[in-house]
């Protein structure tokens, strides 16, 4: 996982200030967004297969070795070999490895953010090995240079007439904004690839323990090619996704698309087992990359469940903080509600704490979430684990340590009250504060804040009761 | 006056005691109004919700302690006018304390007999028309642990249709956050205020003269925001237009 130079809060400035990246995200997350309730709602009763998709995660999850050895023998059995990848370097030897000891020199990929968390593409490029990426949103900003800004759209950030300037300057094209034109560019770019690669390197949406299966969901069709054409395949994992047997993937399928693009059925869905065995087509060579990096790590913490999530996106799509500020400004790979759980879990040592702060624990998340991952609590687990250790800012823990001995006093919590009363009234306007000192100053650049009411409530109250004792 | 049979404890709340009394006063006018007997605990200052929200889990526990105590001087079932306390005391006071043996059962008591205002009135008292009047366009803005947390979607809606002489506007976006979010509104100040600013473009445009919430934190956010920005929008908790007969 890249970090950037800049803080949060600058990248946050930054993207606020971007009037283009607003309009892409206002575009496309809205129209997730309300793909996605009608997606839902083409399913008789969308409730209960979304308990039974959390209800599959959540056993997979308690039984994660078991079915990760029933996947790893499967896929032994149909022809595949499986490589385990303690973290994000070891991933990256054993894919570079494969590529060297096969003389391989261009690898062709189809949507992996595994293959993003680890960095992959610029491992395989210092090894001297090519990469070009097959997914139009993937292509696009591999050209651009960036990385993805959300789980399955990963040019969101860019409006379709920035895409048509870029496809123009990189590949001398003539400049349109129109998306059947610009895909047909991309697709002849692309034709090429598919043919001169030795190696096809893709993502896995789900892997089947009971088959050794990988399933893989595209709109492009990118992914089919990707794992047929090269003569190698290598499936980028992330050991949480695999799921017991071919009925629960159909259970999973119900909701992924539904949930992330309001699709009932991706327009591709591949299920591959095993490499070529006779048939005509298909690699010579399929190699399986599970990946850890941290995960194994969070089975049965309170951070747990995230292990559950099937990146589909919707809490990108749902969340109003993501909606402003996109992805690049969380400056993790994955971002979003998501992200802000999932970064600073898997990478403990990095300078994440800030990201589980960027929600106002509105539970939109948490609501759009087709296995009802409770988001808003890993936030707040978070949020009390960088208190726990120390990295907090100083004055949220004196601030509320001080609250609390004066809100657990009442004589005390009302004198406070007084004071904070006496000190407003020295600055107020109408009734209101223009300016607040630092830290608190964020909150007035943009509203006023209210002072303490002349006769706060309790004292109201007091003297009610005053005056019912003088009756 | 209607004869008394429901007793109820008032929970305030910080926020209303301190900034936002009338929303207070107005609560217990209504509920007595309906026939309820009010008892408002003295002594009381704030859930813990702030802490909570921002990790310090031991401020947190002091405080939902304090409150518990408090609110276990008597059984009577407790009324919060305030969606995010509300579901403070019923969802998270559990989950803060259910390791402490003193505590865990007693913040379950007091959670199940916890209430928010609307919520109240609707599920309990079964009311829709309390026979409020008032010459007002209505936004509602549904806060969201209102409406995502304790799940109370309809009741305040039906409690503002039933006001005579009122009128309730929808406006895009009315269930997202105004950005509030306790300490979110100072620590990602900028995030915050471009939350707010689409909520309150959204409220200036749907063309209603009043803003209603059934939580302070969110009013105060978003009448502070209404003022800077010199709108002549009024902002009002669900109570006080509930208890307004012009």
């Amino acid at each position: 996982m890249n970090s950037t130079p800049m803080s949060f809060h600058q990248r946050v400035s930054h993207a606020l200030a971007d009037g283009q990246l607003r309009v892409a995200l206002d575009r496309t997350t809205e129209r997730f967004t309300l793909n996605r309730v009608a997606g839902l709602a083409s399913l008789p009763d969308a409730d209960a297969v979304r308990d039974r998709a959390r209800s599959i995660r959540l056993h997979t999850l308690s039984r994660l070795d078991e079915y990760l050895e029933q996947f790893e023998a499967n896929v032994t059995s149909v022809g595949g070999q499986v490589h385990w990848a303690s973290d994000a370097q070891e991933a990256n030897e054993i894919v570079l490895d494969l590529a060297r000891s096969r003389s391989v020199k261009r690898v062709v990929k189809s949507k992996s953010m595994v293959s993003e968390e680890i960095e992959l593409n610029q491992a395989l490029i210092s090894g001297g090995v090519d990469v070009v990426e097959s997914d139009l949103g993937e292509y696009i900003i591999q050209l651009a240079g960036e990385t993805p800004s959300h789980i399955i759209a990963p040019a969101v950030h860019k409006t379709r007439e920035q895409i048509g300037q870029l496809l123009a300057d990189k590949l001398g094209v003539p400049m349109t904004d129109d998306p059947v034109e610009m895909t047909a560019t991309a697709r002849s770019a692309l034709r090429e690839v598919f043919l001169q690669s030795e190696m096809g390197l893709s993502g896995v949406n789900f892997g089947v323990a009971s088959t050794g299966s990988l399933a893989i969901v595209t709109n492009e069709g990118n992914a089919s090619l990707t794992v047929t054409a090269p003569r190698i395949h290598v499936a980028m994992m992330g050991i949480e996704r695999v799921v017991p047997t071919l009925d629960d993937l159909a259970v999973m399928l119900l909701v992924l698309a539904r949930s992330a693009t309001g699709q009932k059925l991706t327009v591709y869905t591949d299920l591959l087992t095993g490499p070529r065995r006779g048939d005509p087509d298909g690699p010579e060579e399929l190699h399986v990359v599970l990946l850890d990096n941290g995960r194994s790590r969070l089975v049965g913490t309170e951070v747990g469940e995230i292990l559950a999530c099937i990146r589909c996106g919707a809490c990108l799509n749902a969340c109003p903080v993501y909606q402003q500020i996109g992805g690049h400004a969380y400056g993790s790979v994955y971002s979003g509600p998501i992200g802000a759980v999932l970064t600073p879990s898997l990478d403990r040592e990095g300078p994440w704490h800030v990201l589980p702060e960027a929600s106002s624990l509105c539970g939109a998340c948490r609501e759009v979430c087709p296995v009802r991952i409770d988001i808003p609590r890993m936030l707040l687990a978070l949020r009390a684990e960088t208190v726990r250790s120390g990295k907090a800012n100083q004055w949220v823990r004196i601030g509320f340590w001080l609250y609390r001995i004066a809100a657990t006093k009442p004589w005390l919590f009302r004198c406070g009250v007084s004071m904070v009363r006496q000190l407003t009234k020295m600055f107020f306007v109408n009734g209101w504060l223009l300016r607040l000192p630092s830290p608190l100053s964020s909150w007035t650049q943009s509203r006023e804040f209210p002072v303490i009411a002349s006769r706060t409530f309790s004292e109201e109250m007091r003297d009610r009761e005053e005056g019912s004792g003088d009756e | 006056m209607p004869e008394t049979i429901f007793s109820v404890q008032l929970f305030a709340t910080c926020l209303v005691d301190a900034i936002r009394p009338a929303a207070g006063l107005a609560t217990l006018r209504l509920l007595e109004r309906l026939g309820v007997k009010v008892i408002v605990p003295s002594g009381q200052t704030c859930c813990g919700q702030p802490a909570f929200n921002s990790g310090c889990l031991a401020d947190a526990r002091a405080m939902a302690r304090y409150t518990i105590d408090l609110l276990e001087k008597s059984s009577a079932p407790i009324v919060v006018p305030s969606g995010s306390c509300g579901d403070m005391i019923v969802h998270r006071y559990r989950e803060l304390l259910a390791d402490d043996p003193a505590y865990a059962s007693k913040a379950e008591r007091v959670a199940a007999r916890t209430y928010e205002l609307s919520q109240y009135l609707s599920d309990v008292l079964k009311v829709q028309d309390v026979g409020a009047r008032c010459r007002r366009t209505i936004a509602y803005h549904p806060s969201c642990h209102l409406l995502r947390g304790l799940g109370v979607r309809s009741a305040p809606s039906q409690l503002l249709d039933s006001i005579a002489d009122a009128r309730c506007v929808s406006f895009p976006g009315a269930e997202d956050c105004c950005g509030f979010g306790g300490t979110f509104a100072v620590k990602m100040g900028e995030i915050s205020s471009a939350m707010l600013d689409r909520k309150l473009d959204a409220i200036v445009e749907s063309g209603a003269d009043t803003v209603v919430a059934c939580d302070a934190g969110c009013l105060m956010h978003i009448e502070g925001g209404l003022k800077r920005r010199g709108s002549n929008v009024a902002v009002r908790h669900l109570a006080e237009v509930l208890v307004e007969s012009e």
